[in-house]
Protein backbone atom coordinates (compact mmCIF):
# COMPACT_ATOMS: atom_id res chain seq x y z
CA UNK A 1 0.00 0.00 0.00
CA UNK A 2 2.66 2.33 0.76
CA UNK A 3 4.55 1.62 -2.46
CA UNK A 4 0.95 2.63 -4.64
CA UNK A 5 0.57 6.01 -2.39
CA UNK A 6 4.48 6.43 -3.14
CA UNK A 7 3.74 6.06 -6.94
CA UNK A 8 0.62 8.51 -7.25
CA UNK A 9 2.48 10.76 -5.12
CA UNK A 10 5.03 10.97 -7.71
CA UNK A 11 2.79 11.06 -10.42
CA UNK A 12 0.81 13.71 -9.09
CA UNK A 13 4.42 15.51 -8.62
CA UNK A 14 5.17 14.83 -12.19
CA UNK A 15 2.50 16.28 -13.54
CA UNK A 16 3.10 19.63 -11.10
CA UNK A 17 6.11 19.55 -12.85
CA UNK A 18 5.50 19.27 -16.47
CA UNK A 19 2.01 21.84 -16.26
CA UNK A 20 3.99 24.27 -13.97
CA UNK A 21 6.24 24.58 -17.28
CA UNK A 22 9.32 23.35 -14.56
CA UNK A 23 9.78 20.24 -17.33
CA UNK A 24 11.57 23.14 -19.44
CA UNK A 25 15.04 23.50 -18.54
CA UNK A 26 14.71 26.89 -20.72
CA UNK A 27 11.99 28.31 -18.11
CA UNK A 28 14.13 27.82 -15.19
CA UNK A 29 17.06 29.17 -16.30
CA UNK A 30 14.64 32.42 -17.36
CA UNK A 31 14.33 32.20 -13.94
CA UNK A 32 17.72 32.41 -12.41
CA UNK A 33 18.84 34.76 -15.29
CA UNK A 34 18.07 38.17 -12.94
CA UNK A 35 19.60 40.56 -14.75
CA UNK A 36 18.46 39.14 -18.64
CA UNK A 37 14.51 38.75 -19.52
CA UNK A 38 13.23 37.44 -15.43
CA UNK A 39 11.00 34.88 -16.01
CA UNK A 40 9.43 35.01 -11.96
CA UNK A 41 7.28 31.81 -13.11
CA UNK A 42 9.57 29.25 -10.46
CA UNK A 43 8.80 32.06 -7.69
CA UNK A 44 4.91 31.48 -8.39
CA UNK A 45 5.69 27.28 -8.77
CA UNK A 46 7.57 27.43 -5.24
CA UNK A 47 4.64 29.85 -3.51
CA UNK A 48 2.05 27.70 -4.80
CA UNK A 49 3.65 24.34 -3.56
CA UNK A 50 4.61 26.08 -0.18
CA UNK A 51 1.18 26.82 0.48
CA UNK A 52 -0.13 23.61 0.29
CA UNK A 53 3.18 22.32 1.83
CA UNK A 54 2.47 24.15 4.71
CA UNK A 55 -0.62 23.09 5.35
CA UNK A 56 0.55 19.77 5.27
CA UNK A 57 3.80 19.79 7.46
CA UNK A 58 1.00 21.51 10.31
CA UNK A 59 -0.75 18.19 9.63
CA UNK A 60 1.68 16.06 10.17
CA UNK A 61 2.89 17.59 13.10
CA UNK A 62 0.08 16.50 15.49
CA UNK A 63 0.64 12.75 13.97
CA UNK A 64 2.53 9.93 15.52
CA UNK A 65 1.83 7.57 12.38
CA UNK A 66 1.13 8.65 8.76
CA UNK A 67 -2.59 7.32 7.79
CA UNK A 68 -0.72 3.89 6.71
CA UNK A 69 0.26 3.44 10.12
CA UNK A 70 3.97 4.28 9.02
CA UNK A 71 6.57 6.23 10.91
CA UNK A 72 6.80 10.00 10.37
CA UNK A 73 9.99 10.50 8.96
CA UNK A 74 10.50 14.16 9.32
CA UNK A 75 14.34 15.67 9.87
CA UNK A 76 15.22 16.21 13.39
CA UNK A 77 18.68 18.52 12.57
CA UNK A 78 18.88 21.96 12.60
CA UNK A 79 22.49 22.61 12.48
CA UNK A 80 23.34 24.95 9.51
CA UNK A 81 27.17 23.69 9.14
CA UNK A 82 29.98 24.16 6.04
CA UNK A 83 28.10 20.64 4.83
CA UNK A 84 25.10 21.65 3.65
CA UNK A 85 26.14 25.43 2.80
CA UNK A 86 29.07 23.91 0.23
CA UNK A 87 26.60 21.28 -0.97
CA UNK A 88 23.97 23.73 -1.65
CA UNK A 89 26.88 25.64 -3.43
CA UNK A 90 26.92 22.82 -5.49
CA UNK A 91 24.04 22.00 -6.72
CA UNK A 92 23.47 25.72 -7.50
CA UNK A 93 26.34 25.87 -10.32
CA UNK A 94 24.72 22.35 -11.68
CA UNK A 95 21.34 24.05 -11.58
CA UNK A 96 22.54 27.19 -13.34
CA UNK A 97 24.78 25.29 -15.75
CA UNK A 98 21.69 23.27 -17.34
CA UNK A 99 18.59 24.31 -15.27
CA UNK A 100 18.14 20.87 -14.52
CA UNK A 101 17.32 19.43 -10.70
CA UNK A 102 16.29 15.98 -9.84
CA UNK A 103 12.48 15.84 -10.02
CA UNK A 104 12.51 17.73 -13.51
CA UNK A 105 15.60 14.89 -14.62
CA UNK A 106 13.12 11.70 -14.11
CA UNK A 107 10.44 13.63 -15.52
CA UNK A 108 12.37 14.47 -18.75
CA UNK A 109 13.65 11.04 -19.09
CA UNK A 110 9.50 10.20 -19.42
CA UNK A 111 9.49 12.39 -22.88
CA UNK A 112 12.42 10.70 -23.98
CA UNK A 113 14.58 13.24 -24.23
CA UNK A 114 18.33 11.73 -24.80
CA UNK A 115 20.25 14.85 -23.24
CA UNK A 116 18.05 13.96 -20.26
CA UNK A 117 18.94 10.75 -20.08
CA UNK A 118 23.33 12.52 -20.33
CA UNK A 119 22.04 14.46 -17.22
CA UNK A 120 20.69 11.66 -15.56
CA UNK A 121 23.45 9.30 -15.68
CA UNK A 122 26.12 12.32 -14.63
CA UNK A 123 23.38 12.91 -11.50
CA UNK A 124 23.21 9.23 -10.55
CA UNK A 125 27.49 8.75 -10.93
CA UNK A 126 27.53 12.07 -8.84
CA UNK A 127 25.34 10.55 -6.02
CA UNK A 128 27.58 7.57 -6.55
CA UNK A 129 30.65 9.14 -5.62
CA UNK A 130 28.91 10.54 -3.13
CA UNK A 131 27.84 7.58 -1.50
CA UNK A 132 31.65 5.54 -2.19
CA UNK A 133 33.55 8.60 -0.60
CA UNK A 134 31.29 9.74 2.27
CA UNK A 135 31.54 7.58 5.48
CA UNK A 136 28.30 6.91 6.87
CA UNK A 137 28.98 5.33 10.42
CA UNK B 1 -3.90 50.29 -6.63
CA UNK B 2 -5.04 47.29 -8.73
CA UNK B 3 -3.96 44.22 -10.00
CA UNK B 4 -3.08 43.42 -13.36
CA UNK B 5 -4.29 39.39 -13.47
CA UNK B 6 -3.21 38.84 -16.62
CA UNK B 7 0.55 39.19 -15.85
CA UNK B 8 0.00 36.61 -12.85
CA UNK B 9 1.32 32.95 -14.42
CA UNK B 10 -1.67 30.95 -13.06
CA UNK B 11 -0.47 27.49 -14.76
CA UNK B 12 2.57 28.12 -12.70
CA UNK B 13 0.77 28.62 -9.57
CA UNK B 14 -1.54 25.70 -10.21
CA UNK B 15 1.81 23.80 -11.22
CA UNK B 16 3.14 24.71 -7.70
CA UNK B 17 -0.13 23.60 -6.15
CA UNK B 18 -0.11 20.36 -7.81
CA UNK B 19 3.32 19.73 -6.51
CA UNK B 20 1.70 20.47 -2.80
CA UNK B 21 -0.63 17.84 -3.08
CA UNK B 22 1.88 15.58 -3.91
CA UNK B 23 4.37 16.51 -0.59
CA UNK B 24 1.56 16.18 0.99
CA UNK B 25 0.22 13.01 -0.32
CA UNK B 26 3.41 11.32 0.65
CA UNK B 27 4.02 13.19 4.12
CA UNK B 28 0.41 12.03 5.50
CA UNK B 29 -0.19 8.40 3.71
CA UNK B 30 3.71 7.52 3.79
CA UNK B 31 5.18 9.58 6.73
CA UNK B 32 8.09 10.86 4.13
CA UNK B 33 9.51 13.76 3.04
CA UNK B 34 9.08 14.21 -0.72
CA UNK B 35 12.55 15.23 -1.59
CA UNK B 36 14.11 13.92 -4.78
CA UNK B 37 17.53 13.38 -4.35
CA UNK B 38 16.91 11.97 -1.32
CA UNK B 39 14.33 9.73 -2.60
CA UNK B 40 16.81 8.80 -5.40
CA UNK B 41 20.21 8.49 -3.15
CA UNK B 42 18.60 6.88 -0.60
CA UNK B 43 18.76 3.56 -2.69
CA UNK B 44 22.11 3.37 -2.26
CA UNK B 45 21.49 2.09 1.28
CA UNK B 46 19.60 -0.85 -0.03
CA UNK B 47 17.85 -1.03 3.69
CA UNK B 48 15.20 -4.03 3.59
CA UNK B 49 11.76 -2.39 3.54
CA UNK B 50 12.94 0.83 2.15
CA UNK B 51 13.31 0.19 -1.60
CA UNK B 52 10.11 -0.03 -2.86
CA UNK B 53 8.15 2.77 -2.12
CA UNK B 54 11.21 5.15 -3.83
CA UNK B 55 11.16 3.06 -6.68
CA UNK B 56 7.43 3.43 -6.80
CA UNK B 57 7.92 7.22 -6.82
CA UNK B 58 10.55 7.60 -9.47
CA UNK B 59 8.10 5.42 -11.47
CA UNK B 60 5.57 7.88 -10.60
CA UNK B 61 7.62 11.05 -11.55
CA UNK B 62 8.65 9.32 -14.78
CA UNK B 63 4.97 7.89 -15.61
CA UNK B 64 3.29 11.05 -15.11
CA UNK B 65 4.30 12.25 -18.85
CA UNK B 66 2.09 9.22 -19.85
CA UNK B 67 -0.74 10.57 -18.02
CA UNK B 68 0.06 14.13 -18.60
CA UNK B 69 -0.40 13.22 -22.44
CA UNK B 70 -3.31 11.15 -22.34
CA UNK B 71 -4.74 14.58 -21.80
CA UNK B 72 -2.92 17.28 -23.14
CA UNK B 73 0.10 17.51 -25.35
CA UNK B 74 3.45 18.49 -23.49
CA UNK B 75 4.83 21.64 -23.45
CA UNK B 76 7.76 22.45 -25.28
CA UNK B 77 11.11 21.54 -23.91
CA UNK B 78 14.53 22.98 -24.57
CA UNK B 79 17.69 21.79 -23.78
CA UNK B 80 20.09 24.07 -25.61
CA UNK B 81 23.24 22.56 -22.98
CA UNK B 82 25.84 21.26 -24.48
CA UNK B 83 26.88 17.13 -23.82
CA UNK B 84 30.00 17.95 -21.90
CA UNK B 85 28.23 20.47 -19.85
CA UNK B 86 24.94 18.57 -19.31
CA UNK B 87 27.70 15.73 -17.67
CA UNK B 88 29.56 18.75 -15.64
CA UNK B 89 26.38 19.86 -14.44
CA UNK B 90 24.97 16.40 -13.50
CA UNK B 91 27.61 15.60 -11.29
CA UNK B 92 27.35 18.86 -9.61
CA UNK B 93 23.42 18.07 -8.80
CA UNK B 94 24.05 14.48 -7.94
CA UNK B 95 27.32 15.43 -5.63
CA UNK B 96 26.14 18.45 -4.06
CA UNK B 97 22.44 17.49 -3.42
CA UNK B 98 23.34 14.69 -1.07
CA UNK B 99 26.37 16.60 -0.07
CA UNK B 100 23.67 19.24 0.73
CA UNK B 101 20.83 16.91 1.78
CA UNK B 102 18.55 18.35 -0.76
CA UNK B 103 17.74 19.86 -3.63
CA UNK B 104 14.32 21.87 -5.05
CA UNK B 105 11.69 19.57 -3.93
CA UNK B 106 13.40 18.48 -0.01
CA UNK B 107 15.08 22.05 0.99
CA UNK B 108 13.05 24.32 -1.39
CA UNK B 109 9.11 23.06 -1.37
CA UNK B 110 9.39 20.54 1.82
CA UNK B 111 11.68 22.40 3.64
CA UNK B 112 10.60 26.06 3.45
CA UNK B 113 7.00 24.31 4.13
CA UNK B 114 8.16 23.27 7.43
CA UNK B 115 10.19 26.04 8.44
CA UNK B 116 13.17 24.17 8.78
CA UNK B 117 16.04 27.39 8.84
CA UNK B 118 18.29 25.00 7.29
CA UNK B 119 16.26 24.20 4.58
CA UNK B 120 15.37 28.21 4.19
CA UNK B 121 19.64 28.66 4.35
CA UNK B 122 20.33 25.57 1.22
CA UNK B 123 17.78 27.20 -0.50
CA UNK B 124 19.04 30.87 -0.04
CA UNK B 125 22.68 29.38 -1.25
CA UNK B 126 21.36 26.96 -4.46
CA UNK B 127 19.38 29.88 -5.56
CA UNK B 128 22.00 32.51 -5.15
CA UNK B 129 24.74 30.06 -6.66
CA UNK B 130 22.30 29.42 -9.62
CA UNK B 131 22.10 32.73 -10.29
CA UNK B 132 25.17 33.82 -10.15
CA UNK B 133 26.20 30.69 -12.92
CA UNK B 134 23.56 32.07 -15.67
CA UNK B 135 24.86 35.35 -14.98
CA UNK B 136 28.65 34.70 -15.44
CA UNK B 137 27.52 31.95 -18.05
CA UNK B 138 25.13 34.31 -20.19
CA UNK B 139 26.49 37.82 -19.19
CA UNK B 140 30.05 37.52 -18.97
CA UNK B 141 31.62 34.50 -20.74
Amino acid sequence: MLSVTSLLAGVVFGLGIIGSGMVNPAIVLAFLDITGDWDTALLWVMGGAVTVGSIAFALAKKRKQSFLGSSMQIPAVTKIDSRLLAGSFMFGVGWGIAGICPGPALVLIGTGSNDAVIFLVAMLAGMGIYQITQDHS
Amino acid sequence: MSINYDLIPWHAAAGGVTIGIAVALLLLFNGRIAGISGIVGGLCRMQKGDISWRIAFICGLILSVVVWKSFFALPLIQIETSHVMLVLAGLLVGYGTRFGSGCTSGHGVCGISRHSPRSIAATAVFMLTGFATVYLIRHVF
